[in-house]
């Protein structure tokens, strides 16, 4: 069992920023847990540009930006980084159990900070009803496949929902080649910045449907096509508006859920319509010494406010620890 | 021409137990599939019940062997290292006229055998089923029901068979068969021609247009669709017990069923199907599926539910068809397996084993049969300290690749070392994309694993065969 002061799990920019904050405060042991086999989180398959600007008024893709804490985190000698680990349990006792190749370690922390950022909503979660076949996608996994592995998802595309990874999706996807038919909108009007809408869909003529949902998905082995209608304010749909768009590929961008699985197995307070910890300030939750931070705790428009807010958790994290030391 | 005692037509779990069963003697024996993995078609769709016997008509075939099944399937799931649990089940009634609908199930269960049912009052149903509807007023108990894993059955048993001899050939739907004097001519794929002394006929939802290959016309196959809805793995403990509503003339009507992974499936509708391909989920069958389980349970909220699916039962009639064509002989037609068909599977199979000596085939038992499997190692059903043993033994046990539901790189190796060739198969097997994201952070990784292991590139991978491609190009190679 080892008893670092302070364990922070995720190292995407929120997790990264509470430890450099942490640290700067005077925490001289941080434990900082990545599941992924980098540092920076979902910022690495960010490559669009746009991160940055507030923080360090410079217009930075993801990996641009994550690079500003990666550099200072690795030079850290208070920062231990573990890659490769996954937390699979949370205890009331702030213990954590964690996998990575080849060990199962217990870590019991006198402080945690939660920085496990978000899941996509899917398809499931709308739900879109009709058959299941393949070229159904988060659009965030999308992105992976693209950005990160060098995979085209597929040709003849439908985007369900308008949220930023959806429009910047569109955009991507027609630069490498593919078609986007069109960005299929619930609401009256788009849920992403309007820097998206007009850089990501006017710019390419892809067209948005606002007020409209799928009805349907079709084909049996790939999508062969969607149903798409009209609906009115109380999102019924509107007869005599249906249609369909062929296409061999839906991604789906509706919206993200806080991951926060292990503070309520761990008996945290929960608001489970959001899937976030209760918090009476930013970042502080039910459990005496456990914090939550970035997207985990409050999903955010811009990477700028993840770090902004991350580092005054990280700062909450060290006055804790002051306190009961 | 590939020469066999006994060819078996559909990989599903009757086609892959009666494999199982036969395995045990002295002839050779080879399994068709027409899908690129087995458990691709009725069978995937299985809630898992194994069910006591209760609602299936005493004098009826499926009657009896369901009860036979649930015994039997004890010793099979031990054997193949399946787990199997038996958790009970209890059939919930809103209003006090209806316990006498419950005592004639009670009475009709009895009859056929169903040990250890009782009725149950309010103050034992608050005790034992908490988040139980108070407005429930009694329940038929039956202890003896239970809950599996059906597709990793499916594949235990194939693995069980082929470690005792028997051939097993994906993507090979049967095109005609050919009766000869004393054997049977099967085409398959083109122009695979098998010859076999005996045929059994386990297809299916095509189990009719198989039998029509040899000019048998009664048997006609309605698929029945029902819809089914996934709960988040946080809900495992919704309920103690599966739960029923009183049945209706067509179904055992919708269910709250705890699942051998733990995620409760709620659900399944029962509409007439449009076709075989019919697999499509609607509005409509959600909306019936959560107002039927919230008035038994009504803490189930829509943002619980993570996945669904839609399956086709392969209704032939009220009852199944399992039978030796004595006008054709050594035709065995096991043919409307509907439910309880996963529960009676191994009585089943026994039966057919007995329909096979009929036919004149003389079955000696093997000397060496190998009664047991290793077990596959899931993590997920394991508590960490356990983990901790496997992760020094294997470092690649504690590689998670899929953290929503706690799988290894690992297991997926085994599984496909074991016969998935297709993300479908990798989730059946392990879980991994089953759960709460759905594959969103773990596809791209078990892509990479799977065009490892089976030496292709990545566009040539599929989430269940042929035409279900999962990406249209890769930089280094375009198809196109």
């Amino acid at each position: 069992m080892t008893r670092p002061d302070l364990v922070i799990v995720g190292a995407g920019p929120a997790g990264m920023a509470a430890a450099l904050a942490a640290r700067d405060q005077g925490v001289r042991d941080i434990l900082l847990l990545e599941r992924d086999q980098h540092l920076g989180g979902i910022l690495n398959q960010c490559i669009h540009p746009g991160f940055g600007l507030h923080q360090f008024k410079q217009d930075y893709t993801g990996p641009e930006f994550a690079d500003q804490y990666i550099r200072e985190v690795e030079a850290a000698p208070e920062i231990t980084v573990s890659l490769r680990t996954f937390a699979a349990r949370f205890a009331p006792d702030k213990t954590l159990t964690c996998l990575r190749p080849g060990r199962v370690d217990a870590i019991r922390a006198r402080a945690v900070i939660f920085a496990t950022g978000c899941r996509e909503r899917t398809r499931e979660m709308i739900p879109i009803p009709g058959t299941r076949p393949a070229g159904v996608f988060p659009a965030g996994l999308a992105q992976k496949m693209m950005n990160l592995e060098g995979l085209l998802p597929g040709r003849t595309v439908v985007i369900a929902g308008s949220g930023d990874i959806g429009l910047i999706m569109a955009r991507r996807l027609t630069l490498e080649g593919a078609r986007v038919q069109a960005v299929i909108e619930l609401q009256a009007e788009s849920r992403g910045l309007a820097r998206n809408v007009v850089q990501c869909l006017e710019d390419f003529s892809i067209p948005l449907h606002c007020r409209h949902r799928i009805t349907r998905i079709h084909g049996q082995n790939r999508v062969e096509k969607v149903s798409v209608a009209a609906v009115d304010d109380d999102l019924r749909d509107r007869p005599g508006t249906a249609f369909d768009i062929p296409c061999d590929t839906v991604l789906i961008s509706v919206g993200l859920i806080p991951e926060n699985e292990l503070l309520e197995m761990a008996g945290a307070a929960m608001d489970l319509k959001a899937n976030t910890p209760v918090v009476r300030e930013l970042g502080v939750t039910s459990l005496p010494g456990v914090f939550v931070a970035g997207n985990a705790g409050n999903i955010y428009d811009l990477v700028d406010s993840v770090t902004r807010d991350s580092e005054r958790v990280g700062q909450k994290a060290e006055a804790y620890l002051r306190g009961v030391a | 021409m590939k020469p066999y005692d006994i060819l078996i037509v559909g990989g599903g779990v009757i086609g892959t137990a009666v494999a199982r069963e036969l395995s045990k003697y002295k002839i050779k024996i080879a399994l068709l599939e027409k899908e690129v993995e087995l458990a691709f078609g009725v069978s995937k769709s299985n809630s898992g019940i194994i069910h006591p016997g209760t609602q299936t008509p005493p004098r009826s075939l499926k009657g009896r062997l369901c009860l036979a099944g649930n015994r039997l399937l004890r010793s099979w799931a031990q054997e193949l290292g399946v787990h199997f649990k038996e958790v009970g089940e209890l059939i919930v009634a809103f209003r006090e006229e209806e316990r006498a609908v419950l005592q004639r199930i009670q009475q009709d269960a009895e009859s056929l055998g169903v040990l250890g049912l009782k009725i149950v009052d309010r103050a034992w149903l608050a005790e034992h089923e908490p988040n139980l509807n108070p407005e429930v007023k009694a329940a038929l108990y039956a202890p003896s029901a239970g809950i599996v894993s059906p597709y990793r059955l499916v594949y235990d048993l194939a693995e069980n068979a082929q470690q005792n001899g028997v051939d097993l050939f994906l993507q090979h739907p049967v095109s005609a068969i050919r009766p000869g004097r004393g054997y049977f001519e099967v085409v398959s794929s083109g122009s695979t021609v098998f010859r076999a002394r005996v045929v059994i006929n386990a297809a299916g939802l095509y189990a009719d247009e198989v039998a029509r290959l040899v000019g048998i016309q009664d048997i006609v196959i309605h698929p029945r669709k029902g819809e089914e809805y996934l709960l988040d793995k946080k809900r495992e403990n919704l309920t103690r017990h599966l739960l029923f509503p009183l049945p209706t003339p067509t179904s055992k009507g919708i269910l709250i069923i705890k699942s051998s992974d733990g995620n409760p499936i709620i659900g399944p509708t029962a509409e007439p199907a449009q076709s075989k391909e019919d697999l499509g989920t609607t509005d409509a069958g959600l909306a019936k599926i959560l107002a039927s389980v919230q008035k038994m349970v009504p803490t189930i909220q829509r943002r619980d539910i993570i996945a669904y699916f839609a399956g086709l039962r392969p209704v032939a009639g009220d009852d199944f068809i399992i039978r030796h064509e004595a006008a054709l002989p050594g035709f065995i037609n096991v043919a409307g397996i509907q439910s309880p068909g996963l529960t009676a599977a191994p009585a089943i199979a026994l039966m057919v084993r007995d329909l096979v000596r009929t036919s004149g085939l003389t079955l000696a038992p093997k000397r060496r049969f190998q009664r047991h499997r290793k077990p596959s190692v899931h993590l997920f059903s394991r508590p960490l300290s356990s983990a901790r043993a496997l992760v020094r033994k294997d470092p690649a046990y504690g590689d998670i690749v899929c953290r929503c539901e706690l799988v290894s790189a690992r297991e997926i190796r085994d599984a496909i070392q074991r016969g998935a060739r297709t993300l479908d198969g990798i989730k059946f097997r392990t879980r991994a994309q089953a759960g709460r994201c759905h594959g969103g952070f773990c596809t791209t990784r078990i892509m990479k694993i799977l065009a490892e292991e089976l030496g292709q590139p990545p566009e040539a991978l599929t989430k269940r065969g042929p035409g279900s491609e999962i990406i249209a190009k890769s930089r280094d190679h375009d198809p196109a």
